[in-house]
């Protein structure tokens, strides 16, 4: 009897851990979803990788430092000055240095990209110096305590994930509800065709640049909340993770994009915790590589026509 | 229509001699140059690695370039060649085999083994296209610096060891540990030089020419234009492929053995191994223009001489290197640039005439 | 057009290169009435022979890229003891030139950082910085015979080379020296470790961790790793540590990442006894850190930025005023790094008309004898193999300051 009450509390305090590697994952997870929106609108519509999203990113968790740290601004004042910022940043890098390569070979607009990113990180680093620093953490919300304090989620996981899913639905509502949102699906299918109905090609991808890094400046600040360090390359490998999330999820795909960051988040902690917290980015990247073999276009993705 | 097969064949042959002549010439110089004594050391430093990222270059524009398909994984392919190499060279250093005969067998070990790794991850993932395509290789190159410092292997009497968690776990009985996990391989014999990275070069410029303007390339390129259309008269796309991938990669494999015998000490690094370094040799295939392959020599020669010509600038160096990389990407590629560039160009011309008129 | 384009560039690259060229083989050119241009060590010479003799000392370590904060570290660091020892008179009456160059954390960039400084004239180095890049320039220097003193190059082949002296322990020192402090002061029994299984440094420290943790009867509950690549989230590794029951985690990594690691461990409430290394110096300066959440973080260090002695505050001071910030234990390295290079030429009674080569073997055989009393340790010595003895004092963070953990 007394055998089987602790096989059962052995059982217990697995299930209990099993449940809080997953919630490690959802929180990272979330994180990844975040910044692989801004990836995957702008890739849906300008049909390019941005890699000098993370880097934009990582712009944005310096605002948000300066604004509350240095300035002692409230905090959504501070979130409102990072995401102005970061959306000046992304609309004027893209009038110089994408725009002007939009009829050119696709791989000229993610050599500029890669030397953009090279660009900010540099410059980040000749302003802010290599120096770390320590975000002060956004979210006010104390760590909630569940099963008598076995499981602890944490206030940014919360908070990420809420704010991830409020901005998914949003984009969806905008994209399918709005003139503009309706001009971007224009966009994102036939240029062409979209510039001969009226539709301001320009401009609306100017404004998904704008959208983009906007969710840049808050995937800044989220990520930062909940990992808080601050380095000029913060941003250069959740970019990448964020970037495989898309690709994970369907690239081009809303929805996609959230799932694929929510996999990929509990995938790397599941593979931390029970196979080897060493390899675990070989496992998550070996099954990246199974998933599209198994769909081609990703988890969410769009069959794409093969024209003749 | 004879004619025109051989004029064009003649075009092409010039072209070719043209590239060939460019690397000679450029040896020539540069042995000039060190035999007189000209040569500041950071250029002599420089040269193996010019040959090395010529190499990758050349090896990743024939998968972009002539097979058209992008691949963001050839540092993997760099990686797997070096140590495979570099632990042939560790084995049979006390061997007492001859030095040359020993490098040799290295660079075949690091061709081989990469060109068998590009074969297995080819047959999967070639069905995929474009941008799909990169991410499954920039996922592979990312796997295989992953395990590369992972791995732990060493020799002794009883034969390898290997293992994944750390060199305790190897059970040696004495012996030598090869691979040391991250801090992998160091003390690998430094075989290479400039005349050697000179000669694969040219060797692989031979290779890629000639298979771009055999029949297995002029197939290739079909698949690359077309893919259906070529697949109806009979041309089986993913075996020709495949060949090319192969290839590709065993020529990086090539480049990798060459850098890990120019340097005493291997680790995989987010820097050397990384995506980053992926990309870059991307960035000399897109810079000296898709499908070129002089231009890639070119443009890996430059690019690499480019951060080390900017010491001078010291904090502000890589700041101004990505401006440049911009800069240079938009002059090359972006049409309303090319269109000011060449009124510019144009209006220098008109000047120079309107001045031999005036004389 | 892009063909001309291509050519235009390459035409204007090779001027560049040859104007690059010259300039570099300028001291070259001028050594070459009198001596052989091809030796670089005579090239030294005779620019310097032009004009006032001065020391010619060279630094190097990643200044761009994510190793930037050790690098600027330590060519911060060497440059106060410069400036000090160039307001003090010099070295034995001579001034000191100094330059530096990026390394960008890359063996081949390493090697070209090291050769930009050989073609300005370096005569001495300090550096590289980090492990990977010092193996490959010691190997590469050791054919020119050039004295190199790493202040924290530390794995095991960085000194591989006759001409390669560190400042810094070397890994498995620290390793071992970590383990038998723990065991000694009976610290723990179970212990958890967390490394950068992607670093040499890290799993250099771990590996002579675990092998003398044998001998100490120290139990080793879990053994769990990150990578360059994964280094945002360490909750699961942290949750595992936790269900072993450790009383005690080792953290054998850079204080960038434990920053992030003790305050993921605080939000899920597990407080072992942390045990960091040397490379964890540095994490009550990180801007806007809590420093309550280091509160009974235990480090081996050679240095400590708070400690009240008067070369310490000396060095302390001056760096901030220059610098702005707190210095590492890279840059108290590097100053010590330049003192030993002075204390040693000032004991072989070198004069900086020497080449390379005379300097370099004067060197090796003096440092042999050199005892040197530095921010960093006092009493330094040095074996043949060019490392360091000299004993590391364990501290324990309270208030947010380092106290002795004795």
């Amino acid at each position: 009897m007394y055998k089987k009450q602790l096989v059962r509390n052995d059982e217990v305090a697995k299930m209990m851990s099993f449940i809080s590697y997953l919630l490690n994952g959802l929180s990272l997870g979330s994180v990844y979803a975040i910044i692989a929106l801004g990836y995957t609108m702008v890739y849906g519509i300008a049909k390019m990788l941005n890699f000098a999203h993370g880097d934009i990113l990582m712009v944005g968790g310096y605002t948000a430092f300066i604004a509350f740290n240095s300035l002692g601004l409230p905090i959504p004042v501070a979130i409102l000055v990072s995401m102005v910022v970061c959306t000046l940043l992304g609309i004027t890098i893209e009038k110089i240095a994408y725009k002007p390569l939009r009829q050119a070979n696709s791989l000229s607009v993610l050599i500029t990209a890669i030397g953009v990113s090279y660009l900010l990180q540099n410059l980040a680093q000749l302003i802010f110096s290599a120096n770390p620093k320590s975000f002060s953490s956004f979210v006010p919300l104390k760590p909630v305590k569940l099963a008598g304090g076995q499981l602890t989620i944490s206030g940014e996981t919360i908070v990420t994930i809420v704010t991830c899913i409020i901005i998914v639905a949003g984009l969806v509502t905008f994209i399918n509800k709005t003139k503009a949102g309706q001009a971007m699906l224009a966009v994102s299918e036939d240029k062409g065709a979209a510039t001969l109905m009226g539709v301001d090609v320009n401009g609306t991808i100017s404004l998904t640049f704008a959208i983009g890094s906007a969710l840049a400046a808050i995937g800044g600040i989220l990520l930062c909340s909940a990992y808080p360090t601050l380095t000029p390359t913060t941003g250069a490998m959740p970019g990448i993770k964020a970037f495989v999330a898309a690709v994970l999820g369907g690239i081009g795909s809303i929805p996609g994009a959230f799932v694929g960051g929510i996999i990929l988040g509990v995938l790397e902690n599941l593979a931390k915790a029970y196979i080897s917290s060493k390899l675990s980015d070989a496992i998550v990247f070996s099954v990246l590589i199974i998933v599209l073999l198994v769909k081609p276009t990703g988890i969410l993705g769009k069959k794409i026509m093969e024209k003749v | 229509m004879m004619d025109r097969v051989k004029a064009e064949k003649q075009k092409i042959f010039r072209s070719n001699m043209i590239t060939f002549g460019i690397v000679i010439i450029a040896y020539i110089v540069v042995e000039l140059m060190m035999q007189t004594g000209n040569i500041s050391s950071l250029f002599k430093g420089l040269l193996v690695p010019l040959c090395t990222y010529s190499i990758l270059a050349v090896s990743l524009n024939l998968v972009v370039g002539i097979s058209g398909e992008l691949s963001l994984g050839h540092a993997g392919f760099m990686c797997i060649g070096a140590f495979s190499s570099a632990t042939w060279s560790m084995l049979m250093k006390s061997s007492g085999m001859p030095e040359g005969m020993r490098f040799f067998i290295a660079i075949v070990i690091g061709a081989v083994t990469a060109a068998f790794f590009g074969f297995l991850i080819g047959i999967p993932v070639l069905r995929l296209k474009g941008d799909y395509l990169a991410i499954v290789t920039l996922a592979f190159g990312e796997i295989i610096k992953n395990l590369v410092n992972a791995l732990y292997f060493g020799v002794d009497a009883n034969g390898p060891h290997f293992s994944l968690e750390d060199s305790m776990h190897l059970n040696m009985d004495g012996g030598t540990i090869i691979i040391k996990g991250a801090q992998g391989i160091t003390g690998t014999p430094k075989n290479s030089n400039f005349t050697i990275g000179i000669i694969l070069l040219l060797i692989v410029l031979f290779v890629v020419l000639n298979l771009i303007n055999s029949r297995t390339g002029r197939a290739v390129m079909a698949i690359r234009d077309n893919r259906i259309a070529a697949e109806s008269v009979g041309l089986n796309a993913t075996k020709f492929k495949l060949l090319a991938f192969t290839i590709s990669a065993a020529i990086a494999g090539i480049g990798g053995a060459l850098y890990a015998h120019n340097l005493s000490s291997l680790q995989a690094l987010p820097k050397n191994f990384g995506y980053n370094q992926s990309i870059m040799i991307l960035v000399f295939v897109v810079m000296g223009g898709i499908g070129n392959i002089r231009g890639s020599v070119i443009a890996a020669v430059v690019l690499t001489l480019l951060p080390e010509l900017l010491r001078g600038l010291s904090d502000y160096r890589m700041l101004i290197y990505a401006v440049v990389l911009i800069f240079m990407m938009l002059c090359t590629s972006a049409p309303s640039w090319i269109q000011y560039r060449d009124r510019i160009m144009m209006s220098f011309k008109l000047k120079s005439t309107d001045g031999k008129e005036n004389k | 057009m892009k063909k001309i384009l291509s050519v235009v560039l390459a035409g204007a690259m090779a001027a560049s290169l040859a104007s690059c060229g010259s300039s570099g083989s300028k001291p070259a050119a001028t050594a070459a009435a009198g001596d052989t241009a091809s030796s670089d060590g005579a090239a030294a010479d005779a620019g310097s022979a032009s004009g006032d003799l001065t020391w010619k000392i060279g630094a190097q370590g990643p200044l761009t890229g994510g190793a930037a904060v050790y690098g600027t570290a330590v060519i911060n660091g060497a440059k106060i003891a410069i400036d000090e020892i160039n307001e003090a008179g010099g070295i034995n009456g001579y001034k000191v030139e100094y330059q530096t160059a990026d390394d960008e954390h890359d063996q081949e960039k390493a090697i070209n950082a090291y050769n930009s400084l050989k073609d300005w004239g370096m005569q001495i180095l300090i550096g590289p910085t980090t492990s990977a890049p010092t193996i490959a320039v010691a190997s590469e220097a050791v054919n020119d015979n050039m004295f190199l003193l790493t202040p924290s190059g530390s794995a095991v082949d960085c000194t591989a080379t006759a001409n390669a002296y560190r400042v810094c322990f070397s890994d498995p020192a620290q390793g071992a020296k970590s383990a038998q402090y723990i065991g000694e002061h009976k610290l723990a029994t179970k212990v958890a470790i967390l490394y950068d299984s992607s670093d040499v440094y890290s799993s250099g420290i771990y590996e002579a961790f675990v092998a003398e943790a044998a001998n100490q009867g120290i139990e080793i509950v879990d053994t769990e790793q990150f990578t360059a690549d994964s280094k945002t989230d360490f909750s699961t590794q942290l949750q595992k540590m936790q269900a072993s029951g450790a009383e005690l985690a080792f953290l054998p990594f850079y204080y960038t990442e434990a920053a992030l690691v003790l305050t993921q461990a605080n939000t899920m409430g597990f407080e072992p006894v942390f045990f960091g290394v040397d490379g964890m110096d540095g994490i009550l300066d990180v801007e806007n850190f809590d420093k309550s959440l280091a509160e009974g973080l235990m480090l081996l260090t050679p240095f400590a930025a708070d400690a009240d002695d008067e070369a310490t505050v000396n060095f302390v001071t001056k760096y901030k005023e220059a610098f702005g910030d707190t210095p590492i234990q890279f840059a108290a390295d590097a100053y010590d790094a330049a003192y030993i290079i002075k204390a040693a030429v000032e004991a072989a009674n070198l004069t900086p008309d020497k080449s390379v080569d005379e300097i370099g073997t004067a060197l090796e055989e003096q440092m042999k004898t050199v005892s040197y009393d530095g921010i960093t340790g006092s009493g330094m010595t040095w074996n043949e193999n060019g490392d360091v003895d000299k004993e590391p004092k364990a501290v324990v963070i309270k208030d947010g300051a380092y106290v002795s953990a004795e």
